[in-house]
């Protein structure tokens, strides 16, 4: 039940939050704003905010409705999963405190899902694209297999500090959410469609839009390190194929919004010079 | 023949390193998660990996010495083959994650940089700056990724796994899932099916453990007939920040770098901690242990933590148990330079700064070292046959356990820094004999036989969508459920609160049956969901609380005061070595007793039907865990006279010379 205010003035076993949520039921359908007043407690964030929600089940005004849909996982900011627009501004709902979004804004909190990507449901987004943009750039070390070749390659620990923060992208999606240039992509299901063939149109359909800052800092990583960098050429390949880097604007919002404060910016810069030079080497390898 | 098929459910460390083996072999693998695997709960991993280097081995270490310290500090309660294997090849698998990119921190010279864990002597744990888990995941997920582009491996993420297809011989023949977006169910024809499902730690409410790790899929196998081994030994960690929404960990550094424990001598006294003088402060720690201070062991300082704020009603808050541990005293500096990241996590997720403000902390439930009880073939060199369909095979013939939820590795206690070694180990490992299991001729299952187990899940379904009226919520029994579970099966157990804890928990479970759902739709419906693996932690909550009720001993993570086995009380020589052999005797009788696997099997009626298992201990005679223990370094000395007379009587070369532990004089 949402609390009532008591009499002993005691203003901290009173207060509950204004919490309104924009809603969506399913893929398709009219999105709504929605909400819900939740008893304030000491230390909360705005997952256990969303937990409240879901127990109490009731909106604002008494009404039952179904609790609120959300991805999260660790709750300690190092899964990416919990992404959402928290008072306008994408970020982890774990790690955004209660408190301090109510002395940011004071009547209450606004949750709303990323934009960028289709709404599965509520605040829940299908960010496959995310993940298969690390599939075009091949972020990964083509090791022969998994079996006994001894130690991997020596690192210097300047190589080791540089790419560690690159290696720390948990693919939470913010740098998208706040880039320009990366539009939404949404393939919904067509008359007669198989699975298959959806499948088959998103993909064709993903490999046309920009495959963002994420995946160009992870083709960074992985041109640097010495194993990775013996497909650096397939890496560049997708780096300037459709929605390759070229589509970067240069808006610089990536890094700003990163929960990782990973270098994105100096990504790109990087990933730019080696584009350009490796343009010009196949010029005039021909 | 066509291609054998293998079903992966969890795609942690474990199913992504079995996953990624199976490819390579050429297994098609259906990868199923319930969420994306690169978010899975090996991520929230910070320390490192252990396993014997080429440092450490120039410093005396080895392989049988990373087995022993295993053992030891589980208490001897795991079957020692499996763990040396995993010691084996603790260094080839280091070196394969090195190759696939993980960014260990380096030398100088660019070697691998490594640190010094607890229950070790040894700086055996290599460490990626303070994300280990996340960067070794992030390498497993890499290379299914790539075998997925493959068409080798198919991911099935946002899945959740409801039951084994068991045919009428008993073997498991797949699954039946469900899409957790369109609530679609789905059989899945396999010819193996391995769990690397993780632990259980929502069945205790909030645990260090994230949203996923409800134990559901071990529950549903456990159900349909698979056997659970030693539920009760569940790891509480001494530090962790209590949250509204979960137990964040604060590593065990803040207290090496001279953090100190306190509480207010007056209960909840709500005065600012700051202004409270000296001498009106309980530093328990340094009081009770002043040679060891605030840096005793880690199941130590667990339970007077626990002790302080529930027996001796000294908590902190009044509503939220909890202690102060303070590095208020320590230059900011200092701070910075030592421990500045687990201090930002801590004023991420508390908006309070530790530098300036004292910590508060309490422990939490952190892993559970039991799970599903698996199998395995003994090799001639004492280790694991490699190859062998047995190996990390459940009770269930076809369905295999690797990763946290297998009961395997870790005895009554983990080590620091193990978990992720026998996470990729059990993975890489099991991979050969699934194949083999897999491979193998066999008649195909009839098409009827899951059609029927989809029809079973699909009215399960049905009916708990249906409910009406009940008005119980899920979440508020979800919530009684961990408080129960904190409060009688972690850090201290008594017999009578299990006793009645466990008609408490039947009593929530039938309350469940009332749940009332407030999202009866079919898209997304977190609520049912939610709901169903509810249902589904109170036989772990019942298996767990029955075996700790049933074993009358102290036992690695296990304590029971009432059957603790106390120090040495006498202080003349002739009394201390009298007392001293009664406490050999009295261990030796309880070692005969209880050095056994609790094997737990869903009994018809619900309840868990307990029997014990023996354990394997060829390689390393059981010993006494003396650390901290009054009178241990008399006891020590009797436990190693009666070790040599069994020596030359059993003429048993084997039996090697390890110190009885950490028996600090």
């Amino acid at each position: 039940m949402i609390m009532k205010s008591d009499d002993h003035g005691g203003e901290s076993a009173a207060r509950t939050i204004p919490v309104r949520v924009l809603r969506q039921d399913a893929p398709g359908q009219e999105s709504y704003w929605e909400r819900h007043d939740v008893p304030w407690e000491p230390n909360m964030n705005v997952i256990s905010v969303l937990q409240k929600v879901a127990a109490i089940a009731r909106s604002q005004d008494g009404r039952p409705v179904a609790p609120v849909a959300w991805d999260c996982n660790c709750l300690e900011e190092v899964c990416g999963s919990c992404t959402m627009l928290i008072n306008g501004r994408t970020r982890m709902a774990c790690s955004a405190l209660v408190d301090r979004l109510l002395e940011e804004h004071p009547d209450g909190i606004e949750l709303r899902p990323m934009s960028k990507f289709p709404v599965v449901r509520d605040l829940v987004v299908d960010r496959r694209r995310l993940f298969h943009s690390l599939q075009r750039v091949k972020a990964w070390v083509p090791v022969d297999d998994s079996f006994d070749h001894g130690p991997g390659p020596r690192i210097s620990p300047e190589e080791q500090e540089e790419a560690y923060p690159l290696a720390e992208c948990m693919s939470c999606g913010c740098c998208l959410e706040a880039c320009p240039q990366f539009t939404r992509i949404e393939t919904p299901k067509r008359e007669g469609e198989t699975d298959e063939q959806l499948a088959a149109r998103r993909t064709a359909a993903f490999d046309q839009g920009f495959i963002g800052a994420h995946a160009v800092s992870q083709a960074v990583l992985f041109n640097k390190h010495p194993t990775g960098k013996m497909i650096a050429d397939e890496r560049m390949a997708a780096l300037t194929g459709p929605g390759g880097i070229q589509m970067c604007g240069n808006a610089q919002n990536c890094v700003a919004v990163c929960p990782k404060h990973i270098p994105l910016t100096r990504s790109i810069a990087r990933a730019g010079r080696s584009a350009t030079l490796w343009a010009l080497k196949k010029l005039f390898d021909r | 023949m066509a291609q054998p098929r293998v079903l992966v459910v969890g795609g942690g460390l474990a199913g992504l390193a079995a996953s990624m083996r199976l490819a390579e072999l050429g297994v098609d693998v259906d990868l199923m998660s319930l969420v994306p695997v690169k978010r899975s709960h090996s991520v929230c991993a910070q320390g490192g990996i252990n396993s014997v280097n080429a440092l450490t081995r120039q410093q005396g270490d080895n392989e049988w010495k990373h087995l022993d310290d295993t053992v030891y500090g589980g208490d001897f309660l795991q079957h020692q083959p499996p763990v040396k294997e995993m010691a084996d090849w603790g260094p080839r698998i280091i070196d394969l994650m090195d190759r696939l990119g993980v960014p260990f921190n380096r030398t100088p010279e660019g070697f691998r940089d490594q640190r010094r864990f607890g229950g070790t002597l040894y700086k055996r744990t290599a460490f990626a700056g303070a994300t280990t888990g996340q960067q070794l995941l992030y390498a497993l997920d890499e290379q299914v990724r790539r075998f997925e582009v493959e068409g080798k491996i198919r991911k099935y993420e946002f899945w959740d796994f409801l039951s084994p297809v068991i045919d009428d011989s008993g073997r498991c023949r797949g699954a039946v899932c469900q899409d957790m977006v369109s609530m679609q169910f789905r059989s899945f024809a396999a010819d193996a099916v391995i769990l690397a499902t993780g632990g259980c730690g929502l069945v205790y409410g909030r645990s260090t453990m994230s949203m996923v790790c409800t134990g559901s899929a071990v529950s549903r196998v456990y159900q349909a007939g698979a056997a659970y081994g030693n539920g009760e030994f569940i790891q509480v960690h001494p530090t962790a920040i209590p949250g509204a929404d979960k137990l964040r960990l604060m590593s065990e550094s803040a207290r090496g770098e001279g953090g100190r424990v306190w509480v207010p001598r007056t209960p909840q006294d709500t005065r600012d901690p700051r202004t409270i003088p000296e001498a009106e402060r309980f530093y328990f720690l340094e009081e009770r242990y002043p040679k060891y201070m605030n840096l005793v062991p880690r199941d130590i300082a667990t339970r007077e933590i626990f002790d302080i704020c529930t027996t001796d009603g000294l908590s902190v808050e009044k509503d939220r148990l909890c202690v102060y541990l303070d590095l208020t005293h320590i230059p900011k500096e200092t701070l910075d330079r030592k421990l500045g990241g687990i201090l930002d996590i801590y004023e991420k997720f508390q908006g309070v700064d530790p530098r300036t403000v004292p910590m508060k902390i309490f422990p939490a439930v952190h892993y559970s070292m039991g799970g599903l009880w698996v199998d395995y073939e003994k090799s001639p060199t004492g280790g694991m046959l490699e190859g062998s369909p047995r190996n990390q095979q459940t009770s269930v013939p076809g369905l295999y356990a690797i990763g946290e939820c297998d009961y395997q590795y870790h005895g009554a206690n983990r080590l620091g820094a193990n978990s992720l070694l026998s996470c990729i180990f059990s993975g890489l490992f099991c991979a050969a004999g699934v194949q083999a299991s897999a491979g193998a001729k066999r008649a195909p299952a009839a098409e009827s036989l899951y059609v029927a187990a989809l029809r079973r899940e699909e009215e399960r379904h049905e009916a708990l969508i249906q409910r009406r009226g009940g008005g119980e919520n899920p979440y508020g029994i979800h919530h009684e459920l961990g408080d129960l579970m904190t409060r009688v099966a972690t850090v201290v157990r008594r017999n009578d609160q299990l006793s009645s804890a466990y008609d408490e928990v039947c009593a929530l479970e039938e309350r469940w049956r009332r749940c009332s759902l407030s999202d009866t739709g079919n898209w997304t419906n977190q609520n049912v969901v939610f709901t169903k693996s509810l249902g589904d932690m109170f036989p772990l909550a019942k298996l767990i609380i029955k075996g700790a009720l049933l074993r009358d001993e102290c036992r690695g993570a296990h304590y029971k005061p009432d059957f603790e086995m106390p120090g040495i009380a006498a202080t003349d020589p002739e009394g201390k070595r009298r007392e001293a052999e009664e406490w050999c005797d009295r261990f030796e009788a309880n070692t005969n007793k209880w050095l056994k696997s609790t094997i737990a099997n869903h009994g018809a009626d619900g309840h868990p039907q307990i029997t014990y298992e023996d354990i394997d201990t060829s390689l390393i005679p059981p010993r006494p865990r003396l650390y901290g223990l009054v009178g241990g370094e008399v006891i020590e000395e009797v436990w190693k006279e009666r070790l040599r007379a069994r020596e030359v009587k059993g003429g048993q070369a084997a039996v090697r010379e390890v110190g009885v532990g950490a028996a600090q004089s």
